[in-house]
């Protein structure tokens, strides 16, 4: 069961991969976890990222631009994998880099790399009844994204479709940090608890320690990503120190304020 | 997903609404110009020696572009919703302008997205965009065309869904969009097919358009897709060469994928990366195409041609010169087409070329790259 939380709140750490070389996302990544992060998102670049905003589509660009692709994502699973057992791996795509090398090849392929789950962002439960079969049969766990906009019947059906755990998206919008947390976020997460008994992450515009502990107050997790991303950005030649040191910054606040809020 | 269920339901209740559509009919005639002529191209036809042409002409509607049925057909449902504030993509400008008019009408405000390089070179439409009080927002990233104005619309739309509608301006994206963009444009084939009997007395041996993210092609075609004797050609850009990069002929180059929310046939590489691309027109200059289209490729209903950029301009220069009508860089294109199809055509045949739009914006391309006496 590797996509568990240890400790609450936990955290799963987004990197987009192949950014600035896939050496050096490999370290960041085991920095990452050595830190304490619980799961992973290996995001694979992609050249239309209509989630994403400025910094993780900089990053994607920087890695489209010595030719990152979806199969060398999953060779850095396995590579990922063998030095870290019990950390969650997720592989965290656009659909198209997934339906152009087969949805069926793809699953073989990262489930053989060890990877634990996969999310699209641009494929709504709606349309996912294939990719859920293929997920199954290959013994992957799939995590959908939930927003605040979403009506309870949608929520329902993201929650009984997701694995391991439900992404609740704090606002609307896309990837990137915030001054302040929005209060659409604590309402979607409890909106959530009446209908799954998943854990819960939130994401979208977590940035500092403060808000990550903020946000454990109520959610079993928290996914960082452009902070992690925008760290990686400001930090040529010493990318894995940072990342390392920035994990362990967010998840030592958190842990002091969740021993005092007991 | 929320925001196009309610479009969705919105928009099946307009298409029942006798009001709503007495409205849009209403503006349609007073206001946009419909019907718009089917004007037979004596000289055309006599110096290609063939079939006898006919342009639909939506060139002559309001704002220049056949783009207008959609943009009144979508605002008045934003009306509808109580929304007020509208967001568009554009790549040539029409679909822009053609939104910042109908929000301008309305009263809503109004902020389209464009690629730095295409409000390059469609400079005039930005500065009508803005006289008309929209906001021209520039896009810088990616090709910098209509795919990345494309992008950064949709990432406006998720983040300030509650407040804007997206005014999606091609039979693109997530449904209902690419169905009910069409169901506005339907009235170029409703009308266009009524013209010719009238005219004629019989349907046409051929419907050419161009095909970008196919909204004036399907506007054209779909009324005429049960008659199952006229051949429906959509030309794709074939720009300046058949490389990955120096085109937009999608089914010539590209393969099934997912771009923005759409299934379709996708320019791409061997990853799943989306290609550039390339044309003169900036209205065709897109990776994707709706999917529409695709299945009547697939089906065999309808074919695709591309048409490159010389024949294009060079197709500008003799529409120009024989029948005095200067046609948008995307419109060029069919009438490429026509130009090579109609001499091996009977006398008696009739072809029916959708002039999708006016030229005017396209005179300072066509200065750099027409070298006239």
């Amino acid at each position: 069961m590797p996509l568990s939380f240890y400790k609450k709140p936990g955290l799963v750490a987004y990197v987009t991969c192949g950014d600035p070389d896939l050496a050096t996302t490999r370290e960041i990544v085991l920095a990452a976890i050595e830190a304490g992060a619980d799961v992973i998102e290996l995001g694979v670049p992609f050249s239309d990222p209509v989630a994403d905003g400025p910094v993780i589509q900089r990053a994607s660009e920087r890695a489209l631009r010595h030719g990152t692709s979806l199969a060398q994502v999953l060779t850095l699973a396995a590579e990922v994998r063998v030095q870290a057992q019990s950390t969650g791996l997720i592989i965290f795509s656009y659909l198209n880099p997934i339906l152009r090398m087969g949805m069926e090849k793809f699953c073989k392929v990262a489930r053989a790399a060890g990877v634990d789950g996969v999310l699209v962002t641009d494929l709504p439960v709606e349309e996912a009844g294939e990719y859920l079969r293929a997920m199954r049969e290959y013994d992957l766990a799939p995590v959908f994204l939930a927003a605040p906009t979403s009506p309870d019947g949608r929520l329902k059906r993201i929650a009984e479709a997701s694995r391991g755990f439900v992404y609740a998206v704090s606002r609307t919008g896309v990837t990137g940090a915030r001054q302040e947390l929005a209060s659409d976020a604590k309402k979607l997460v409890k909106r959530l608890r009446r209908l799954t008994r998943l854990p819960v992450a939130l994401g979208f515009g977590i940035s500092t320690a403060e808000q990550f502990a903020e946000v454990g107050e109520f959610a079993d997790a928290v996914v960082v990503g452009s902070a992690i991303v925008e760290t990686i950005e400001r930090n040529r030649g010493r990318e894995a120190a940072a990342v390392g040191e920035f994990v362990g910054k967010l998840l030592a606040v958190s842990c002091q304020l969740s021993v005092a809020a007991r | 997903m929320a925001a196009l269920e309610e479009l969705e339901r919105e928009y099946e209740r307009a298409k029942r609404d006798k009001k709503f559509q007495a409205r849009l009919t209403e503006l349609l005639t007073t206001y946009a110009g419909r019907p718009t002529p089917l004007f037979f191209a004596r000289r055309l036809t006599q110096k290609l020696g063939g079939a006898k042409i006919y342009l639909k002409r939506e060139d002559l509607l309001h704002t220049g572009a056949h783009k207008i049925n959609n943009c009144l057909g979508q605002g008045l449902l934003v009306e509808r919703m109580g929304k007020h504030r509208v967001i568009a993509e554009t790549g040539a400008g029409q679909h822009g302008v053609a939104t910042a008019t109908v929000c301008a009408l309305l009263g809503f405000e109004c902020v389209v997205y464009m690629g730095t390089e295409d409000m390059r070179r469609q400079e005039l439409n930005v500065f009508r965009m803005r006289l008309l009080g929209a906001e021209v927002r520039g896009v810088s990233s990616g090709s910098r065309t209509l795919k990345d104005a494309i992008n950064e619309a949709m990432r406006d739309w998720v983040t300030n869904v509650r407040t804007t509608h997206y005014l999606l301006g091609s039979v693109l994206g997530a449904h209902p969009y690419p169905t009910m963009v069409r169901d506005f444009h339907r009235v170029i084939g409703r009308e266009a097919r009524a013209q010719i009997l009238k005219a004629e007395g019989k349907l046409p041996a051929a419907i050419i358009a161009c095909v970008g993210g196919g909204s004036n092609s399907i506007g054209i075609f779909y009324d005429f897709i049960k008659d199952e004797k006229v051949r429906l050609i959509g030309v794709e850009a074939g720009g300046r060469g058949e490389k990955l990069g120096d085109h937009a002929a999608r089914f010539r180059g590209g393969s099934p994928g997912v771009l923005q929310g759409t299934y379709s046939y996708v320019l791409q590489d061997s990853g799943g990366q989306i290609a550039l691309t390339h044309s003169v027109s900036a209205g065709l200059d897109y990776p994707s195409i709706g999917p529409e289209h695709a299945a009547l490729r697939d089906s065999g209903r309808a074919e695709y041609v591309p048409a490159s950029d010389a024949e294009a301009l060079a197709a500008t220069t003799l529409l120009a010169r024989t029948e005095g009508i200067i046609p948008a860089l995307e419109s060029a294109h069919a009438v490429a087409e026509v130009v090579k199809r109609a001499p091996r055509m009977k006398n008696s045949e009739i072809v029916i070329v959708n002039i999708s739009g006016r030229g005017d914006k396209d005179i300072g391309i066509m200065r750099e790259n027409l070298k006239l006496d």
